[in-house]
């Protein structure tokens, strides 16, 4: 080996079959000092889950989940990258670089990263203002994502949406008004059937939003009409600043659709909610109509980022969620102690990552502001260009699609 | 004179009313385009509310026109959900006093995600019904929403009067990849209008956003929508007897609304009168007159621009208040000679 070698090791994974351990030398070449092969890591794994709570249902999902060293790799590196992204716009909001409503996401990565891992990129999905975790898992970029928040040109709604309104294929927002995204995902279910692509929504909603009139006017519809949506309810535990019990005659959220068969899944075990989903999902395409998924999570972050979140919980509470149910940890933990994954490795995709959002934020903090030529476009689609009126009557303004 | 009698014969009018005028509409939209399809309450086994979607459900099925049940929020957002996922749906408020239930939908999610999307969200949806005062039915069903629709950016709303509006707007509307409002009249659907040879065929489309000169004249301008325009032509007949020759205009799209239009027709009589069926304060009107005196056209007022409105209350029951709650064609008479100094 040459002489002078810096003490970082960095590690290449070569499809996940061998792992090589390199270090820099003076003269900035890579030299491989270690390998570890394919044999020394289990591939796969079965580990028992949770049983879900039943209502109006036979069976449920699996007791058990097979999981193979990748998916974990991968599951692992995508809630990291949600974890980290949420916590640099907690940063950036302090900062006063992102303004306005923030509502953050970390605490619940299990749900997202396990609800994308049951169904297909072609299904559909919608959820509320809590969305930045659901942007990345269909398709969003973190550059993009962050982006937005800050308000620049390279946001994925150029800037127009904001933290609440970001949307990608078959991903429909990024919704603000409670329980609005609810009717909208079972219209999105119905396009589904009507044109027959064996396609499914994913309709989110919190606990919060659970006690909102329309979702109940969607149940019944959705299940009058057989349409293949998977309504999932966030149980996070507080809407705002009301926990569930000061809001809700029955906290059962997943027995709420009534005739709708619900089950009740632990929300911060990704496996638990990967089944759970798969399961949904498979009664949807079966053509047996809606199902409903409430989903036990919690958000470390307060409602938003106006709210320290600690007048209505303690803060023992949340660290005791935090030490003991955090979902990046329990995957983590499982795939440590059934030598599916090193702790270098994984140490090194957090390092990877750290770095994913550092370059995501500095993108997002130098990005420039949208042009104020593009203030008035995007009024309608597939339209000629058209006049609007700006501030005063000789400020004509000029709209394109 | 044998080849205008010809002329005259192969020139095919026919008369349609309102009523199925919106049905041919709807007919055609949905034989052309599969992704068309309409919800509302009672529109496929009744045949519709007021009998506008007649025979619909018989030839296109189950799948294409839908029965909801009475949840306006819920099915209005369904309506826009399944535009955002490619289809085209006619959303029909069974009156547009029951949109209130879900306005949020109309505006929230539809006329404004194209925007918050930057462009990467579009909604193609109609939301149609009986708009306004009907006969007899008291506050809660007799509102106009023309004001309240047209206040928002990211909406076209549209107000047919005649059949051939209806026919011609409709199709617009349905073939609008955007948000279309179209606010019909309940006592209109029953009233029979000449179909053009052109406004028969099924690609006659009418431009949204272009008001049309119903009568030409020099004298004073009167515009207005739906209903009203009826009644301006009724008002304009009278008073031409008297030698005062105005010039109608319906505006057909609220918004945009045709500015350019009744500003060249200020230009030329000097006089503007709008006439609307909804209350003043806010109202179409309103932003007609703001427009005009932020225009060229101020200029050329030979007295100040004036409104006639319904009268600014509930609607309520008794025949003899209803009657005296909306304008009648001796109140536009009365503005006309007031502006008139006659």
């Amino acid at each position: 080996l040459p002489s002078l070698i810096t003490p970082l090791p960095h590690f290449l994974h070569t499809g996940a079959t061998r792992v090589l351990m390199f270090q820099r030398t003076s003269t900035g070449s890579r030299v491989v000092v270690a390998s570890r092969t394919y044999a020394d890591f289990t591939p796969q794994a079965t580990f028992d889950i949770k049983k879900c709570d039943l209502h109006k249902l036979e069976e449920g999902p699996p007791l058990q989940a097979v999981l193979t060293r990748e998916e974990g790799l991968q599951y692992y590196r995508t809630m990291q990258v949600m974890r980290r992204m949420e916590l640099k716009a907690d940063q950036l909001y302090k900062q006063k670089i992102i303004r306005g409503f923030c509502h953050l996401y970390d605490g619940q990565e299990a749900c997202a990263v396990g609800i994308e891992s049951g169904i297909n990129r072609t299904d559909h999905l919608i959820t509320a203002y809590r969305a930045h975790g659901y942007t990345l898992t269909r398709g969003g970029t973190v550059r993009e994502i962050m982006a937005e928040l800050t308000g620049r040109r390279g946001g994925i709604a150029k800037g127009k949406g904001g933290s609440m309104h970001m949307y990608a294929k078959h991903f429909y927002g990024g919704n603000g008004i409670v329980g609005a995204q609810v009717p909208l995902g079972a219209g999105v279910a119905l396009a589904c059937k009507y044109q027959g692509k064996n396609e499914l929504c994913v309709c989110l909603y919190g606990d919060g939003a659970a006690n909102q009139g329309q979702i109940f006017e969607t149940y019944n519809m959705a299940a009058l009409w057989k349409l293949p949506c998977i309504f999932i309810c966030e149980n996070n535990k507080y809407g705002m600043g009301t926990s569930v019990e000061r809001a809700a005659a029955s906290t059962d959220y997943y027995k709420r659709g009534d005739f709708i068969p619900g089950l009740r899944v632990d929300g911060m075990d990704i496996l638990c909610v990967r089944e759970a989903t798969k399961f949904a999902a498979e009664h949807c395409r079966s053509g047996k109509g809606p199902i409903l998924m409430e989903l036990q999570t919690y958000r470390y972050h307060g409602h938003s980022m106006s709210d320290p979140g600690i007048s209505y919980r303690t803060r023992e509470e949340i660290q005791e969620v935090r030490s003991k149910s955090d979902p990046i940890s329990l995957l983590k933990d499982r795939m440590i102690s059934n030598n599916m994954a090193s702790v270098e490795e994984l140490k090194e995709i957090d390092v990877e990552v750290r770095k994913e959002i550092e370059d995501a934020a500095q993108f997002a903090t130098t990005d420039p502001e949208p042009p104020l030529e593009d203030l008035c476009n995007h009024i309608f689609s597939n339209e000629p260009p058209m006049e609007v009126r700006g501030t005063n009557p000789w400020a004509k303004l000029k709209s394109i699609s | 004179l044998a080849m205008l009698a010809n002329l005259e014969m192969s020139i095919c009018r026919v008369r349609v009313t309102v009523r199925d005028a919106l049905n041919q509409a709807m007919d055609e939209e949905l034989e052309r385009d599969e992704r068309v399809f309409l919800l509302g309450e009672e529109v496929a086994q009744y045949d519709g509310a007021y009998k506008v979607s007649r025979g619909l459900w018989k030839k296109y099925g189950d799948k294409r026109i839908i029965d909801t049940p009475i949840s306006e929020m819920g099915f209005a957002g369904i309506a826009v959900g399944a535009a955002m996922a490619g289809l085209r749906p006619i959303c029909e408020f069974m009156t547009f006093n029951f949109s209130m239930q879900a306005i949020d939908q109309v505006i929230n999610s539809a006329a404004k995600t194209y925007y918050m999307s930057a462009g990467l969200q579009p909604v193609p949806i109609v939301f149609r019904g009986p708009n306004g005062a009907s006969a007899g039915v008291a506050a809660q069903h007799s509102q106009c929403f023309a004001a309240w629709y047209s206040h928002c950016p990211g909406l076209k709303v549209l107000s047919p009067w005649s059949a051939e509006d209806a026919k011609g707007l409709l199709k617009s509307a349905i073939r609008d990849d955007n948000p279309v409002v179209v606010l019909e009249n309940e006592l209109m659907y029953g009233v029979a209008f000449e179909l053009s040879d052109e406004a028969q065929s099924k690609d006659f489309v009418i431009p949204i956003g272009k008001a049309k000169i119903e009568r030409p004249g020099n004298h004073v301008t009167l515009v207005a929508h739906s209903r009203m325009v009826g009644f301006c032509l009724d008002a304009a007949a009278v008073l031409a007897k008297e030698g005062v020759e105005c010039e109608v205009i319906n505006l057909r799209t609220i918004r945009p609304l045709d500015t350019d239009t009744i500003e060249a027709s200020i230009m030329k009589t000097n006089h503007l009168i709008s006439v609307e069926g909804g209350w003043p304060q806010f109202g179409v009107g309103a932003e007609i007159c703001a427009r005009i005196m932020e225009g060229p056209a101020f200029n050329y007022l030979d007295a100040p621009a004036i409104r006639v409105t319904g009268v600014d209350i509930p609607m309520p029951y008794a025949k003899i208040l209803e009657d005296n709650s909306v304008p009648q064609i001796k109140d536009i008479i009365f503005s006309v000679k007031k502006t008139l100094n006659m």
